[in-house]
């Protein structure tokens, strides 16, 4: 394939968002046909999506990943376009007037609704806000968490909630070399947060934890996990699936709640309890959040949770849903407003009628919805430029003035962050951890990271 | 401790793993595949995909697997493999084998 391509048509794709999604569709496009250029845009000034704002500081391995990445940034023919978000610095376009195509890779930067009474008060949050916060997010730096209360709650029982659990009960010790921010790190050690309740509205068999991720809140050196003994149900419709291969993964789930047991440990200082079966339905308070009331779900023999009429009511001071993150629609982009997610079929954009948007492709959360991990990405960014390829006689009858895309830029007095560029940043967040003896400091001011790459 | 493919990797080669990988510590030859144990970040992404859950992670690899930690050890003397391949003529006569 690779050599279906000669220097005269030569094509520029746009890539939109430098998360895994967004550099795994580059390193595809380069595999096929390495004389293409590759303009990658990404509307902060810093690269790597939620392998920065996402992936919990205390899991450095994986962020190793990184170094892949450098590797498809170093490729001449990739161009990192830093701080140039579509839909504010430039449009749809102007970028598919500007390029033979465009893979739209921006990720899911809002939250599935709770959708119940009380969650404009003080006190809840998604867990995305603190994720985002305590990794040095400039978009999240303004939110306030009350740690003043002994009780949290978190809503909905999956690998973002068990970070969070993590990062409410790790101490300054276990977390000061890591990157997450030092003033992440100093609101904590006040925190007087004590027992989190982890709520699933369905059953411990229908948890979507990795038993990895379980198996750590497990190991937390001063956390007692226990479960909710009313809750903890498994019936035979469970036993059966949780027997076949598929679920292999949740049965060890399963495997560990038991090994935890109904009891707490009260002489550990915190205590996680997982409760299961229960739908929020109100959260309580004057001002500030006081309680929260759950219903108590059944299942239904196809696993759908359907009410008891039995409520039970947890007091709290913070909650944090966890229920998903959600993608948002860009203007003039097809939509799906139920899953929030680009309309494409296997990564080519279609509108509501089917019919195709050319030289218009999608991957990662963007393309699929907020789930999988990073190396899911990479697969489906293969799939996403395997149906580019097939394209590839069309796409190329496009004509494209050479150096259209950064004369735009220029011409809109654009400030756009090269690699080189975050380089520097990248240099200085590390020499500023290392003076404390942490692996990096974040810079979380994008002034403050266009003054760096000014310099 | 890193990931394992272990024996049950054999005469099937599905590769699904190696496109899931987001390092690409994938290295194999004409029967199966290894994993650099340097390379890879244990991200787990491997174990879900592959047909017949020849990949542990070393944490809770079952007993009877351990020698395969010396088999992997020898992933670089073979090349990587990152992009799918058709599988072998006898995977899905193996992965009936293997019960899967
Ligand atoms: C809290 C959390 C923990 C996780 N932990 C793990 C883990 O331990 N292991 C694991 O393998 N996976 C983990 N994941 C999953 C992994 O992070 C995702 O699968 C992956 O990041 C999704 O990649 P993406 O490229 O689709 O989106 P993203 O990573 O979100 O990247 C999207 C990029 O697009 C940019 N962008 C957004 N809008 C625009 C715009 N308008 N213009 C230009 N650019 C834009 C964003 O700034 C971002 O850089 C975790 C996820 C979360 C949320």
């Amino acid at each position: 394939m690779s050599d279906s391509l000669n220097h005269k048509d030569k094509l520029t794709i746009a890539v939109v968002g430098s998360g895994p999604s967004g550099f795994y569709a580059t390193e595809a496009l380069l595999k096929n046909f390495p004389n293409t250029s590759v303009n990658i845009i990404e509307k902060l000034p810093v690269p790597f999506g939620l392998v920065r704002f996402g992936v919990a500081p205390d899991h450095p391995k994986l962020k190793q990943v990184i170094m892949v990445y450098n590797r498809i940034a170093e490729n001449p023919n990739v161009n990192f376009f830093g701080n140039v978000e579509l839909d504010k610095d430039i449009t749809i376009e102007e970028l598919q007037r500007t390029h033979h195509a465009v893979i739209l890779c921006y990720g899911a930067r809002s939250d599935r609704d709770l959708n119940i009474p009380g969650t404009s008060l003080k006190g809840y949050h998604s867990a995305r806000e603190f994720v985002a916060w305590y990794n040095g997010d400039p978009e999240a730096q303004h939110h306030k968490f009350d740690f003043s209360h002994k009780n949290a709650v978190i809503i909905g029982q999956g690998n973002v909630a068990a970070d969070v659990c993590r990062i409410l009960t790790k101490s300054v010790d276990e977390l000061k070399k890591t990157d997450i921010t030092t003033q992440a790190i100093e609101q904590l050690s006040e925190s007087k947060i004590r027992n989190i309740h982890i709520i699933g509205r369905r059953g411990p068999a229908q948890a979507k934890f990795s038993s990895k991720e379980i198996r750590e809140l497990g190991e937390l050196s001063n956390c007692s996990n226990f479960i909710e003994q009313q809750s903890y149900v498994i019936d035979d419709i469970d036993k059966n699936q949780l027997s076949a291969p598929a679920f292999a993964d949740i049965a060890k789930c399963v495997s560990i709640f038991k090994d935890f047991g109904y009891k707490k440990d009260s002489k550990k200082q915190h205590s996680i309890e997982y409760k299961f079966l229960l739908s929020p339905i109100k959260i309580c308070g004057d001002s500030k959040i006081e309680s929260i009331t759950f219903m108590r779900n059944r299942l239904t023999d196809n696993r759908k949770a359907e009410p008891t009429g039995d409520t039970i009511t947890i007091d709290c001071g913070l909650c944090f849903s966890s229920i998903g993150y959600r993608g948002q629609a860009i203007n003039n982009i097809p939509f799906d407003d139920v899953k929030g997610t680009i309309i494409n079929d296997k990564g080519r954009v279609i509108n509501k009628q089917g019919t195709v948007i050319t030289g218009l492709y999608t991957s990662g959360w963007i393309k699929r919805g907020p789930s999988g991990i990073i190396g899911t990405n990479r697969a489906d960014s293969v799939e996403t430029i395997e149906t580019l390829v097939k394209d590839i006689e069309t796409l190329k009858q496009k004509t494209i003035e050479e150096n259209a895309f950064i004369n735009i830029l220029k011409a809109k007095k654009c400030r756009y962050i090269s690699y080189e560029d975050w380089k520097k940043i990248d240099d200085i967040e590390i020499k500023n951890g290392s003076i404390i003896g942490k692996s990096r400091e974040k810079i979380t001011d994008i002034d403050k990271m266009l003054s760096i790459a000014n310099k | 401790m890193a990931h394992i493919v272990t024996n049950k990797c054999q005469r099937c080669r599905f590769t699904h793993c190696v496109e899931v990988c987001p390092v690409a510590c994938f290295h194999g030859d004409e029967e199966r595949l290894y994993i650099d144990a340097d390379t890879c970040i244990d991200c787990s992404a491997c174990i879900e995909v592959c047909p017949v859950r020849a990949i542990y992670d070393q944490y809770d690899m079952p007993e009877e697997y351990q020698t395969c930690i010396a088999i992997n050890s020898k992933a670089l003397d073979f090349p990587v493999i990152d992009t799918k391949h058709e599988p072998l003529p006898t995977a899905m006569e193996r992965k009936k084998e293997l019960g899967y």
